[in-house]
């Protein structure tokens, strides 16, 4: 049975919160229970970003995650510190290699190490580092149908940014095949 | 209609748009700004108004005069905002206008933090603001259920002529989660012939006013508002019950700390500890009977809420003295978890205090 806890967290400006929404909006679609919870605060403005998503077959009584993450997704050093002892034992960490050279320390979660920002720099678009780090948890979860997220963007892009759809479907592959690497 | 993912507080901008109101007085307070965001866009598309006030005191006005029109009317806030607002509701409850009053509630006292927190209770249930009066105040349990009562809030306060209060939080105006807006079933109202609309000289002007100098004519205005109370406590009251046949023990929680304690009873259960939850959706009025009546396995009641505690008072009534009250939970913003409630529930079933 579905009961997926992520916490994704970074910095502003990373698109952090819209990998979150993406995610809720896929398990939406895919009729499952989905919550998202945004940090907010006047830590916001250029400062860490972090949100707590549930995706769920049951419904969801507590959106918030309190060290029972099944799931943490950490783009930069500030979250990996903050975040990875809210995953629980047996869960799973995603780290932005290319932003974070430290190690989980961690022995009792799977750590997986995505590099981002270099994929997204070989691509030509660092903004779509996020969708990488969102094409290795679709690989490594299996929480969701890889085409349920991808929709979810292009609905969000709408019209006007259609023509972005293609370096994003990009980048998401290159997340899933480097995180196939280490599993 | 399907279902579209959305942040609470917008929801509850579409759900009042979606009952009717075409106007929104209000001032900017995080965390309620995407509501009057949302109106703002939304309104002048639609022929209604949106109009930014120039301070909280200033917007209940202006929704005590559109209110005085016979139009239905929103204004939004949190809490130190809610708190200026309070001379204006009490003239608006006086003069028996209806009205949507939306508080998401952050920390205080005074300025206090930006985070959610259940502190504003009695500011809800009590009256803020001077004289006998008493808002309808729904507390919903998620952004469905707000979506639901918003609505039924226009209804509820067209039919008493009396200000509605939805009491949410911080966390529920900003989370998002999946809403329909369902087709909800139309009260039937009396016509509004007490709003000064122009008496194209075929009737006598309507006077909207809350001053009565003769104490008489008050006493007797303040019986009637009491009949009006009386009835909302004999036909609005609602609860949701959860778990509750067979459990030793029951939490009385509302909202966001609702749902917290919900995740405690399942994960309680799964360990072989039968507790029950009870959910007051009206805080004002305030399910009594339901805390009186509680199944005789229940040998202790936890009242769980984002304050120092304001609705255990409430329960207290409800209880009349049958059972020990027990309190945990946080404040300025803090959140509980779960184990919180767990743990404290496990220390109240080992003869803790």
């Amino acid at each position: 049975m579905l009961n997926e806890r992520i916490i994704l967290a970074g910095f502003g400006g990373q698109g952090i919160m819209l990998m979150g929404q993406l995610l809720t909006q896929a398990g939406m679609n895919e009729e499952k229970e989905v919550s998202w919870l945004p940090s907010y605060g006047p830590e916001m403005r250029g400062g860490t970003a972090n949100c707590d998503v549930m995706i769920s077959d049951k419904p969801i009584a507590s959106p918030i995650i309190s060290a029972d993450a099944t799931c943490a997704i950490v783009m930069n050093l500030p979250s990996m510190v903050k975040f990875v002892p809210e995953v629980e034992p047996g869960g799973v960490v995603l780290v932005n290699s290319s932003l974070i050279e430290e190690t989980v320390e961690r022995t009792d979660v799977k750590v997986y190490y995505i590099p981002c920002n270099d994929i997204a720099n070989d691509l030509g678009n660092m903004k779509i580092a996020n969708m990488v780090m969102l094409g290795a948890y679709i690989e490594i979860r299996r929480s969701l149908d890889p085409e349920s997220v991808l929709q979810a963007l292009e609905s969000k892009l709408g019209m006007t940014k259609a023509s972005l759809m293609d370096i994003n479907r990009q980048a998401f592959a290159k997340g899933a095949e480097a995180a196939k690497l280490q599993m | 209609m399907s279902k579209v993912l959305m942040k609470g507080n917008e929801a509850i901008g579409a759900a009042a748009i979606a009952a009717g109101c075409k106007y929104f007085f209000g001032y900017p307070i995080t965390p309620q700004s995407e509501l009057p965001e949302y109106m703002s866009a939304r309104l002048p598309k639609i022929g209604g108004v949106y109009l930014q006030a120039e301070s909280e005191v200033a917007a209940i006005n202006m929704v005590y005069g559109a209110a005085g029109t016979g139009k239905r009317v929103m204004t939004s806030s949190s809490s130190p905002g809610i708190a200026l607002k309070q001379e204006g509701i009490s003239y608006i409850a006086g003069a028996e206008l209806p009205c949507v009053i939306v508080n998401m509630v952050r920390g205080g006292p005074g300025l206090g933090s930006i985070q959610p927190a259940q502190s504003d209770y009695n500011q809800a249930t009590r009256g803020g603001g001077d004289g006998d009066y008493k808002l309808l105040v729904y507390a919903p349990g998620n952004i469905q259920e707000m979506v639901d009562l918003v609505q039924l809030a226009f209804d509820k306060a067209d039919y008493y002529r009396n200000p509605v209060m939805i009491l949410g939080d911080g966390m529920m105006g900003q989370m998002m989660e999946p809403v329909e807006f369902k087709e909800m079933p139309k009260m039937d109202l009396p016509a509004k012939d007490w709003a000064t609309t122009g008496t194209q000289e075929k009737r006598k002007p309507n006077v909207i006013n809350s001053l009565y100098l003769a104490a008489e004519e008050l006493e007797q205005h303040n019986i009637h508002l009491q009949t009006k109370y009386q009835e909302m406590i004999d036909k609005e009251i609602m609860f949701e019950e959860y778990n509750m046949e067979g459990a030793e023990l029951v939490i009385v929680a509302y909202g966001t700390t609702a749902r917290i304690s919900k995740a405690a009873v399942d994960l309680l259960q799964a360990q072989g500890i039968h507790v029950g939850l009870i959910r007051p959706i009206t805080v004002w009025p305030f399910p009594y009977q339901a805390i009186k009546d509680l199944p005789e396995s229940a040998k202790n009641i936890l009242c769980v809420e984002m304050s120092m505690g304001q609705m255990i008072d409430d329960v207290r009534i409800g209880n009349e003295g049958q059972r020990p009250i027990h309190f945990v939970g946080r404040s300025g913003g803090m959140i509980p978890t779960p184990q919180l409630v767990i743990d404290k529930v496990k220390e109240i079933l080992n003869g803790g205090k």
